[in-house]
């Protein structure tokens, strides 16, 4: 069985055969791109050109609402992590970069807390199954930080009163019952004390700047 | 230090290499490297480098080819242990040398008027200082001798890195080479005919007014040459000899300076062949245009020195403008396949390139007879 060759016939009008005239145009092309971006750049007016660099360290784009970022573990009313250590999330994480110790909490409505609560950056695959698993919206991934380049490994694991530095009040339920859960508890709704509310929506987040010009 | 005696002409003969080949070549070579890929950067919607910086001094970032240089200087210098140490060491060398060399025979300004030269319009100019290293008769075809040999230095980087792609890109470089100076030197002959002359020096002179520079009377003879001159820098549309993404090229097992030549190399042909392009077809450095000469004015309103800088800075602007130009080309055009690429230089540059000469030698021959 012979290999067949199969002559493409190549479309072309006479001006791309006889190439100059169609390279004329691909340089007409290329020159007006740098004209003008060479032009804008060189008087400092970014906008009237169609670069699309962003000069990183100076200039950042801002990460999505819904990125996973670094962990962070959220507050209640009172300051103390909303963590009770049920274990969801090591138990749902893929990559068993989550260390949980519990310890019994002094507050007696509350069964446990985390003694020990540390997660490992760089094991850590960003999966976001953590937050999802957790029922007492207290771990997030919503800090809009990547994990920082460290030195040595350990300092890429995150312990606990790090995590909670990050953290912040939730108003979310706690434990998935009742508006409030002091309700639950005292039998009568008691309003939060004001201004510690935070109200639902992006958490204040690490500064974000904005496209700056060069 | 008289005139005409041998110490004169041996400082002058210096001071013209020190001038052409250190400060102007190489000079505007290094910077070449940055601008590739700041020009590149700008037509393709990115900044490019822009952060290499001597203290508060930046610049746009033109520093870049210093800190290059430091960065060429400073990695390992490794040669393969099968390569062929002495032909390894000489083919970087041999891709660089030819393209100084071939400055010698540039014209690059107007003449010297020595003893004269606060003069405006010297009345006898007995004592001209020629700006050009060396006037030789054969001129052009110096410079077809010496650029051949440049295919010596892609070969045998090729051969002596023992290596398989080197090996395919030295090749492919010696095949592309040699076919496409065979259309260089086609395409420059009706060029030789038109001046009735080989010395660059001569070909200038004759090219005084607009109207007669070398591109109006040998636009097809220019096509050509300037395609066999981006072919013979072997950059694309015609670098089948490196294909970064297929072999590499020759130079792939080069590291430190020794690559560092070659890039350098590459962009030393870029500046000489916009420089012989520019002497032959783009008036030299004749600064007459269409409708009014503001050379003649010049010349005869300011000391002769000055006229002789101007000369100097408007050759040196045209080379730097045409550099660019090729820069542009290199950016925006794709690269050919290699069957493509023999197809086009012998079937159909070659016999346009000869149809030229033999069209311009019509020409010619009617003109002196009727």
């Amino acid at each position: 069985m012979a290999v067949g060759v199969k002559v493409v016939a190549r479309p072309g009008s006479l001006t791309q055969q006889m190439y100059v005239p169609a390279i004329a145009e691909g340089l007409g092309v290329t020159f007006r791109h740098f004209v003008k971006n060479f032009w804008g750049n060189l008087t400092h007016r970014r906008g009237q050109t169609d670069i699309a660099t962003i000069e990183y360290p100076e200039q950042k784009k801002p990460y999505p609402e819904r990125h996973r970022g670094l962990h962070r573990l959220m507050l209640r009313d009172d300051g103390q992590t909303r963590c009770v250590a049920c274990m969801m999330c090591p138990t749902a994480c893929p990559a068993h970069c989550i260390t949980i110790v519990p310890e019994e909490a002094p507050d007696g409505r509350i069964e446990k807390r985390p003694r020990i609560f540390e997660i490992d950056e760089l094991r850590c695959v960003v999966c976001g199954l953590c937050a999802e698993a957790c029922p007492c919206d207290a771990i997030r991934m919503d800090t809009l930080e990547h994990a920082k380049p460290t030195y040595r490994r350990v300092d890429a694991i995150l312990d606990r009163d790090e995590l909670l530095s990050r953290g912040s009040r939730s108003v979310a339920m706690q434990g998935g019952v009742g508006a409030f859960w002091r309700e639950k508890v005292t039998g009568k709704r008691q309003a939060p004390p004001a201004g510690e509310v935070v109200p639902a929506g992006p958490p204040p987040g690490p500064v974000r700047p904005g496209p700056r010009s060069m | 230090m008289d005139y005409g005696s041998t110490a004169f002409v041996v400082v002058a003969a210096l001071a013209k290499i020190v001038f052409l080949l250190l400060i102007f070549g190489m000079g505007l070579a290094s910077i070449l490297t940055w601008m590739e890929r700041r020009q590149s950067a700008m037509m393709q919607d990115r900044l490019g480098p822009n952060r290499a910086n001597i203290g508060p001094v930046k610049a746009w970032g033109i520093t870049h080819f210093l800190a290059d240089a430091v960065k060429f200087l400073f990695k390992e210098d490794f040669v393969p242990p099968k390569a062929h140490k002495f032909f390894f060491a000489l083919a970087p060398v041999l891709a660089m040398a030819p393209a100084l060399i071939v400055f010698a025979i540039v014209p690059f300004g107007a003449s010297v008027c020595v003893g004269a030269a606060t003069e405006v319009q010297p009345a006898d100019c007995t004592q001209p200082l020629r700006l050009q290293i060396a006037r030789l008769d054969a001129g052009l075809l110096f410079y077809f001798a010496i650029s051949s040999l440049s295919v010596y230095g892609a070969t045998l980087a090729g051969w002596a890195s023992h290596n398989k792609w080197a090996m395919m890109g030295g090749l492919r470089a010696s095949s592309q080479m040699m076919s496409y100076e065979v259309t260089m030197g086609m395409a420059v002959l009706g060029a030789f005919l038109v001046y009735g002359t080989l010395e660059p020096g001569a070909m200038v002179s004759q090219q005084w007014s607009f109207s007669q520079w070398g591109i109006f009377s040998q636009p097809l003879g220019f096509l050509l040459f300037l395609t066999a001159a981006i072919a013979e820098t072997k950059r694309t549309p015609f670098d089948i000899p490196e294909g970064e993404p297929e072999i590499v090229g020759y130079f792939v097992e080069y590291s430190g300076l020794r690559f560092g030549m070659f890039f350098l190399g590459e962009f030393l042909e870029i500046v000489f062949s916009s420089a012989i392009i520019v002497t032959i077809f783009l008036g030299g450095w004749h600064f007459d245009l269409p409708f009014f000469s503001p050379e003649e004015f010049v010349r005869t309103h300011v000391p002769n020195w000055v006229f002789v800088a101007i000369t100097v800075g408007v050759w040196a602007g045209k080379v730097f403008l045409f550099s660019a130009f090729q820069l542009l080309i290199r950016w925006s055009l794709p690269r050919f396949r290699s069957d493509q690429l023999m197809q086009l230089g012998w079937q159909r540059l070659l016999p346009l390139s000869i149809a030229n000469v033999l069209l311009t030698a019509g020409i010619l021959l009617y003109k002196q007879s009727g």
